[in-house]
């Protein structure tokens, strides 16, 4: 085999082309070496993010379990951590992709200064945000005041509160993550577009969307994952009232003071529910092409 | 027939100004006319058919298809591209990749306002003619290169195009998938009704494609005609290379021509004034010692460099004068060419073209 003596790390593989054996011998590893230095730190970083999972886990009151699990307001919470997380999705990809093609897209003086605004909530502590929330849309609030003379509309305290809560914690998460993918699509497929005929809301439609189609997957699940850990913002804006603001993570705040088993269980439950539901997505959109 | 009585599909003078480069090209084509846009990289081709699309806005000058005004900065018009009057082929053609042959197609008719029925037929039917009817169904990623290129003619031209632009259609191809596109797309090209131009830096397609070619350098267009004139009288270095021959420029009187450095060609036809003067490197003959005979072009070359080309080889030679010279590879071996090797160049009157400047 003098022709495959040149030490290419490919070598496997034509190998494999040159000899078709019946038998295929068994698999090598034929990838390149994954330097140390990359290694290491990776294994740390993946240990650092699955131990507190682990701790869970271990600490988990196995045996009463089934009692935890149908003790009241667990499944209610559960139901409206679901809820409100999808609505609030919703929500930010309704309100958000649009704003992500206008950052990426059109070019207006002050674009900087609104890119970094957007990224406010990042930044914002949740509980300030729920502050700011109430200051904006409390009954007093700028708008909440309006809201309230002209429609009888209350936000604070309420079901929709916690949407509005999450979806203003979440929604930068989607719009980074679509931002991204319009700024990565090539625009010469929307100037094709353009000389077919169709105009920017057919080329948006019909074009731009279905080529970020998997950018606005990722944006949606990363602002769905994040809306549904949201607390602090959703604590100060919409309280904690069983059965109407009462999500997962505030259930395992409340829990904390009185029983950590009970809130190591709901904490599962909450893990164990959007885990299966990530890689359910994961495997649907993430990965198409 | 009279010219001026027919007015051009195409009626433009694009012109572009960007960061210090000038493109200012005057285009005219009629109905039914194919015109190559040939030029090297950098010369402003691409930026010419994106200023006719409308992708982007003229600095001066105008553009006007069917007699319609589409962009004259002097009267603040500018139409956008998606309705202007024009197909596109792009150089990477850019199908749409979620969306089958069939769709990419039917794209251009629905935005035009056909019912998805209407359009999906008229899709078909150019699918059809592109000889693609079989894989209307396969997306862009599961059709080779030629595939792709006739989708993208096909869409194009389901709109009906009065101008249909593209841009190097061949360049994405292999040189064995290109003859047959080009065959191909020459036969679309002839039976297309409107204005065509096709941009190429490949003088072949452009020679086998277009009726008439422009050819431009530096944002400017340094000569025009037909195919025929072009080859026989180029006008600039680079045209000369682009249909292989050698050309000087001087002053001409009676059969002689003199060029700026003070050497004399004598040239088979006579001109009077400002001359080119070009022949063939195959009309080079060279020997190691001075030819005697027939009325003879002779100067004392040095051999500059040795390449294959084709069957043959082609000696570049400085001197006096810069020339190519091709020979056979008997000849050569007789001669034992080597760079930096003194020989004699030799071109009969007879092998020469001369024409006014």
């Amino acid at each position: 085999m003098s022709t495959h003596d040149r030490g290419s790390t490919r070598e496997n593989d034509v190998l494999d082309v040159a000899q078709p054996a019946p038998v295929p011998p068994p698999r090598r590893w034929v990838g390149r070496r994954v330097p140390v230095a990359l290694l290491i730190p990776a294994a740390l970083g993946l240990a650092f993010l699955v131990l507190p999972m682990a701790g869970l886990l271990i600490r988990a009151p196995w045996s009463t379990l089934p009692q935890r699990l149908a003790a009241p307001g667990v499944l209610t919470a559960l139901r409206l951590s679901l809820l409100t997380a999808t609505v609030a999705t919703i929500v930010c990809v309704v309100l958000g992709v649009p704003l992500a093609w206008v950052l990426a897209r059109v070019d207006f003086p002050g674009r900087r200064v609104v890119r970094a605004l957007v990224t406010v909530p990042l930044v914002l502590p949740p509980v300030v945000g729920g502050v700011a929330l109430l200051l904006v849309f409390g009954r007093r609030g700028l708008v909440g005041r309006w809201l309230d003379e002209t429609f009888g509309i209350t936000l604070p305290f309420t079901t929709t509160g916690v949407v509005i809560a999450e979806a203003f914690v979440a929604m930068p998460f989607l719009v980074i993550a679509v931002e991204g993918a319009l700024r990565g699509a090539d625009e010469r497929y929307e100037e094709a577009a353009a000389t077919l005929g169709a105009g920017r809301w057919t080329t948006f439609r019909r074009v731009t969307l279905p080529l970020v189609a998997p950018g606005v997957a990722a944006g949606a699940v990363l602002c769905w994952a994040r809306a549904l850990g949201e607390f602090g913002a959703t604590i100060t804006f919409a309280g904690n009232f069983p059965g109407r603001t009462q999500t997962m993570p505030l259930a395992v705040y409340l829990a904390l003071e009185k029983d950590l088993d009970s809130a190591i269980v709901l904490s599962l439950i909450l893990l164990a529910v959007s885990v299966t539901i990530l890689a359910s997505l994961r495997d649907r959109w993430i990965n198409t092409p | 027939m009279d010219q001026h009585a027919v007015t051009p599909v195409l009626d433009a003078r694009v012109v572009v100004d960007r960061g210090g480069f000038r493109l200012d090209v005057g285009l005219r084509i009629g109905a039914g006319e194919v015109v190559a846009l040939l030029g090297p990289n950098g010369a402003g081709k691409t930026t010419a058919v994106r200023a006719l699309a409308g992708l982007i806005a003229l600095t001066d000058g105008h553009i006007a298809i069917g007699g319609r005004r589409f962009d004259d900065p002097r009267t603040v018009t500018f139409v956008p591209p998606d309705q202007r009057p024009i197909g596109v082929v792009f150089q990477d053609y850019f199908l749409f990749p979620h969306l089958t042959a069939l769709d990419n197609v039917a794209f251009g008719p629905r935005c035009h306002g056909a019912s998805r029925p209407a359009a999906h037929e008229t899709a078909a039917r150019w699918l059809a003619r592109a000889g693609m009817a079989d894989l209307a169904r396969r997306k862009p990623r599961q059709l080779s290169g030629g595939q792709a290129q006739r989708v993208a003619l096909a869409r194009a031209l389901a709109v009906d195009p009065a101008l249909l632009l593209l841009d190097e259609p061949l360049a994405a191809l292999d040189a064995r998938t290109r003859l047959d596109t080009r065959a191909q797309l020459h036969r679309h090209l002839t039976d297309h009704e409107g204005a065509t131009l096709i941009v190429t830096h490949d003088p072949l397609d452009a020679l086998v494609l277009a009726d008439r070619l422009v050819i431009i350098e530096d944002g400017r267009v340094v000569q025009e005609g037909d195919a025929a004139t072009i080859t026989a009288r180029p006008r600039t270095d680079y045209v000369a290379r682009l249909v292989g021959l050698n050309l000087y420029r001087g002053r001409g009187t009676g059969h002689t021509v003199t060029l700026a450095d003070g050497f004399v060609i004598t040239a088979a036809d006579t001109t009077d004034g400002d001359a080119f003067v070009a022949f063939s490197p195959a009309a080079v003959a060279l020997h190691l010692d001075l030819p005697s005979g027939s009325p003879r072009n002779t100067w004392p070359a040095t051999v500059a460099g040795v390449q294959r080309h084709g069957d043959n080889l082609r000696v570049q030679l400085s001197g006096p004068i810069g020339a190519a010279a091709d020979i056979t590879p008997a000849a050569a071996a007789q001669l034992r060419l080597e760079p930096g090797q003194l020989v004699w160049a030799a071109v009969k009157a007879t092998e020469t073209r001369a024409y006014p400047a």
